[in-house]
């Protein structure tokens, strides 16, 4: 895609030429073609296709079969959620709060939220206390002692396999913890406070280059990837974008702390015992401590994150705020079953000795 | 954030490890000046089994380790039990 000059000259303190800026993404389908026509168009132009983005994606809503794995509608939610964070070099001018787009992902997310509540649908009986929140949280993931695809990783994994499992960790990790801060402000005393506690450790503790998204830059360089935002958006699939929208989902929208709440906290109670498995992987397929540094640091790091999630976080919430113990189950079931479907998806591709990643990189589909 | 003035806060948590918060320093072993972890929250294992001592790396989770937090009502005993 070209792009000329001087239209982000007014966001750029120095202008930047095309490919500086970065290219555009691949669109998947009609709702991502147009979404990126508008994204990477003047004002002008942009503004006659906004009503038929909105009917495109009202018919991908209609004929969309199986959310979790629609590249189309997963790819556009991932394009409208990175208007908040960027980097998104390629888009032209201020969309961010733009009301059609807003429209668009109103539209989405409500289909998306009604699917990820029937994957993940509440037990019969509901906690109603902070202890015993946080025990049910517990059982819950007591599956991470047997993590499948670490387990697996750690003793049979391939350097290729491993690749993939960076690429596709890449669109969540280079901004870790990013989508649960949005809760910050939403929470109060004990809540609060926990979690600026874990977040401030995500963050480095006031370290630049202990901050994990910067620990996992390093960990990509030393495999010789890019360490760039979104540089592998075109060849990670649906289901593992999905995972991350469904992060952004529950952190942008404050009717949805309890899951945002809720999904950090299953985040951080299945996290220990893989990362020492990946650490192994990567150790013994000759990485050293630039590679393994990230996973061995969220061994220690998330062992004491864990705690404080389950108590102090997701405890000290219901405490304040009984009505959220339903969505805080409901994003801890939809963290832990989106990373089932991402998690199958990679070791059966790679048992069928498939790759893991889209398979279509050279054809741009242009609506 | 300085915390050289915060008392220290041991926490037992429920089938899990010690945390400790506050102004402290955890040292490797008895006579070393080196610090095993210089991160301003800590999980100290109460399991025995973690392979990243004497920090907790969640094995107490594989090993199905048992601790339950006391009655919120206890009173503490006035000797040994």
């Amino acid at each position: 895609m070209t792009q000329t000059g001087a239209i982000d000259e007014l966001n750029s303190p120095v202008p930047l030429t095309a490919p500086e800026r970065g290219l555009a993404p691949r669109s998947r389908g009609e709702v991502t073609s147009l979404l990126l026509s508008v994204l990477t168009s003047d004002g002008g132009e942009a503004a006659e296709l906004l009503p038929d983005l909105d009917a495109a994606a009202s018919s991908a809503l209609v004929s969309s079969e199986d959310m979790f794995r629609d590249e189309d509608l997963q790819l556009a939610l991932h394009l409208l959620y990175i208007l908040h964070t960027g980097p998104a070099d390629f888009v032209h001018g201020d969309w961010e709060w733009h009301p059609s787009l807003i429209g668009v992902r109103g539209k989405i997310e409500h289909r998306f939220e009604t699917a990820l509540r029937a994957l993940a649908p509440l037990p019969d009986l509901i906690p109603r206390s902070g202890p015993e929140l946080a025990e049910t949280l517990f059982s819950m993931t007591s599956a991470v002692a047997q993590p499948e695809l670490a387990t697996w990783a750690a003793r049979h994994a391939s350097v290729d396999q491993l690749r993939e499992f960076l690429i596709h960790k890449s669109i969540y990790t280079l901004r870790e913890a990013d989508p649960h801060s949005w809760a910050i402000p939403r929470l109060r005393g004990r809540a609060k406070a926990a979690l600026v506690e874990i977040q401030a450790d995500e963050y480095g503790g006031g370290r630049p280059d202990h901050i994990h998204a910067e620990i996992f830059a390093g960990t990509l360089r030393g495999f010789d990837l890019d360490d760039r935002p979104d540089h592998y958006l075109d060849e990670v699939p649906a289901i593992t974008l999905a995972s991350v929208n469904a992060m952004n989902l529950f952190g942008l929208n404050r009717r949805l702390r309890g899951a945002a709440i809720g999904h950090l906290a299953a985040f951080e109670m299945t996290s220990s015992i893989p990362n020492g498995l990946h650490s192994r992987a990567f150790s013994r397929n000759g990485f050293g401590r630039e590679v393994t540094w990230y996973f061995d640091e969220h061994v220690e790091a998330d062992a004491v994150h864990e705690q404080i999630a389950a108590h102090d976080l997701a405890g000290g919430a219901a405490d304040d705020e009984p009505g959220l113990i339903p969505d805080i189950i409901f994003g801890a079931a939809s963290c832990l079953r989106l990373d089932d479907i991402s998690g199958s998806h990679m070791l059966e591709s790679w048992s069928a000795g498939e790759s893991s990643l889209r398979k279509t990189p050279k054809e741009a589909v242009c609506g | 954030m300085d915390s050289s003035s915060d008392p220290v806060t041991i926490t037992p948590c429920p089938d899990g490890p010690l945390l400790v918060r506050g102004d402290f320093t955890v040292l490797t072993a008895p006579g070393r000046e080196e610090r095993a972890t210089d991160r301003r929250v800590v999980a100290l294992c109460r399991c025995g089994k973690t392979g990243i001592p004497p920090l907790c790396d969640g094995s107490h989770r594989a090993v199905g380790f048992r601790a339950p937090a006391p009655p919120p009502t206890a009173v503490p005993p006035p000797g040994n039990r």
